[in-house]
């Protein structure tokens, strides 16, 4: 028996779900933390910033189901759907690692996920430009946060501005992808994501400069998350997320 | 007063389960309450999208308007537009202060730039960022450099 559901991809729910998916993921990532922060300020922000992205997810699932109108619903998307039906990026899958690893992704993300939902707030789509601009706002906290780390782990110690930079080394292979276009159908609706890439570039090379680290040069770029080419992390990380629903469907508290 | 009147004013005057100080309308969570074929709508909207308090929110408008007499009551999410921290008013904003939270600055000022956040106990402006993140997501955690008395920060949003 399958327990995964069918979903009708349109454009614009493919597309819905690819951001859902990103903040799902990325979210889940972050609340690994929980409990193993290295403070309690920064245990509470990783926690914050995991409601903050699973709390966006939710709104976009609910939006997905309503352009799918197929009766599937948030959870429905969440945990009924195998890694190949998920349509999140390859960079918020990658695994959290050590705390300059997951606060690297934190800032390179933020930084993106905020430039994207400010373009959207200007969607001819009106209930995605509202929570885009809602989201924009909570985005900007997360650059703001991720930074403030990123500066102190680059221009601190020589172990945590090697371990920084090692993670940009990890994650800008993953770069590329963010930046792939949407379906041309939905112009209008969503932002041309690849000319964020400048505004992009610009403030992440701002803030690698003060931290005194270097965007590496990538030779070749992984990419397909959206076609639901995931790598064998994604699949650990719905195991765990996954398999509670799916040994009890239908439990409640 | 009509009876739709008298809804909006129960479900408006629930306090905020995680403000307390503070009333669900005064915090401008309750957008909207209607007659519906299937009886009184309420239409709330989320401080932010994860607000955890939302679920328990939901409850209280319908066990309040329920317990008022009201036989139907369907509660409804709306996100557009996205709730500002520019619609808690003068009022309200002096009741956050005197619960020992500083209230939001006017949204004119960036929260990639936080301005000065004036202490609610001393009212000094010598104050510092302890953390961007506090134990709800609408607050941060500072200290006042003059009183040296650590406090929260409603944020601007």
């Amino acid at each position: 028996m399958s327990v995964t559901i069918a979903v009708a991809e349109t454009p614009l729910v493919r597309f819905l779900l690819g951001r859902a998916d990103d903040a799902l993921i990325l979210g889940h990532r972050l609340s690994e933390w929980t409990g193993r922060a290295p403070i309690l300020e920064e245990e509470l922000a990783l926690a914050n910033m995991a409601l903050d992205l699973i709390g966006q997810a939710r709104a976009l699932y609910s939006m997905a189901a309503e352009a799918e109108g197929g009766g599937h619903d948030e959870d429905a998307y969440a945990y009924l759907r195998d890694d190949a039906q998920f349509r999140n990026l390859l960079i918020v899958e990658q695994p959290r690692g050590d705390f300059a690893d997951t606060m690297v992704r934190q800032a390179l993300y933020a930084i993106y996920a905020k430039l994207f939902w400010q373009a959207a707030s200007r969607s001819t789509h009106p209930p995605l430009a509202g929570f885009a601009a809602k989201t924009a706002k909570e985005m900007a906290y997360h650059v703001r946060h991720a930074s403030t780390w990123v500066i102190r782990l680059g221009d601190g110690t020589e172990a945590s501005r090697a371990r920084a930079q090692v993670a940009l080394e990890r994650l800008a292979p993953y770069v590329e992808e963010m930046f792939e276009p949407e379906d041309d159908s939905l112009t209008g609706i969503v932002p041309a994501v690849p000319e964020l890439r400048e505004d992009w570039e610009r403030e992440v090379r701002s803030l690698l400069g003060e931290a005194r680290l270097n965007l590496p040069d990538v030779v070749f770029s992984q990419r397909g998350g959206r076609a639901g080419r995931h790598g064998e992390a994604l699949g650990h990380l719905l195991a765990v997320f996954q398999h509670l629903h799916r040994s009890h469907p239908g439990a409640t508290w | 007063m009509t009876t739709l009147e008298r809804a909006r004013e129960i479900a408006a005057s629930i306090p905020d389960p995680e403000l307390p100080a503070l009333s669900i309308g005064e915090l401008g969570i309750v957008r909207n309450v209607t007659a519906t074929t299937r009886g009184v709508e309420v239409a709330i909207t989320p401080t932010y999208n994860g607000c955890p308090a939302m679920g328990v929110i939901a409850l209280a408008i319908e066990a309040a308007l329920l317990e008022a007499g009201f036989e139907s009551v369907h509660i409804r999410l709306v996100r557009e537009p996205g709730w500002t921290s520019d619609w808690i008013g003068a009022e309200a904003r002096e009741k956050l202060r005197a619960a020992g939270i500083a209230p939001p600055a006017p949204r004119a000022a960036s929260p990639s730039a936080p301005t000065r956040i004036a202490c609610p106990r001393c009212a000094s402006t010598s104050t510092e960022e302890l953390a961007p993140f506090g134990a709800t997501a609408c607050k941060s955690l500072w200290r006042c450099l003059t009183c040296r008395e650590p406090f929260e920060h409603f944020k601007c949003h």
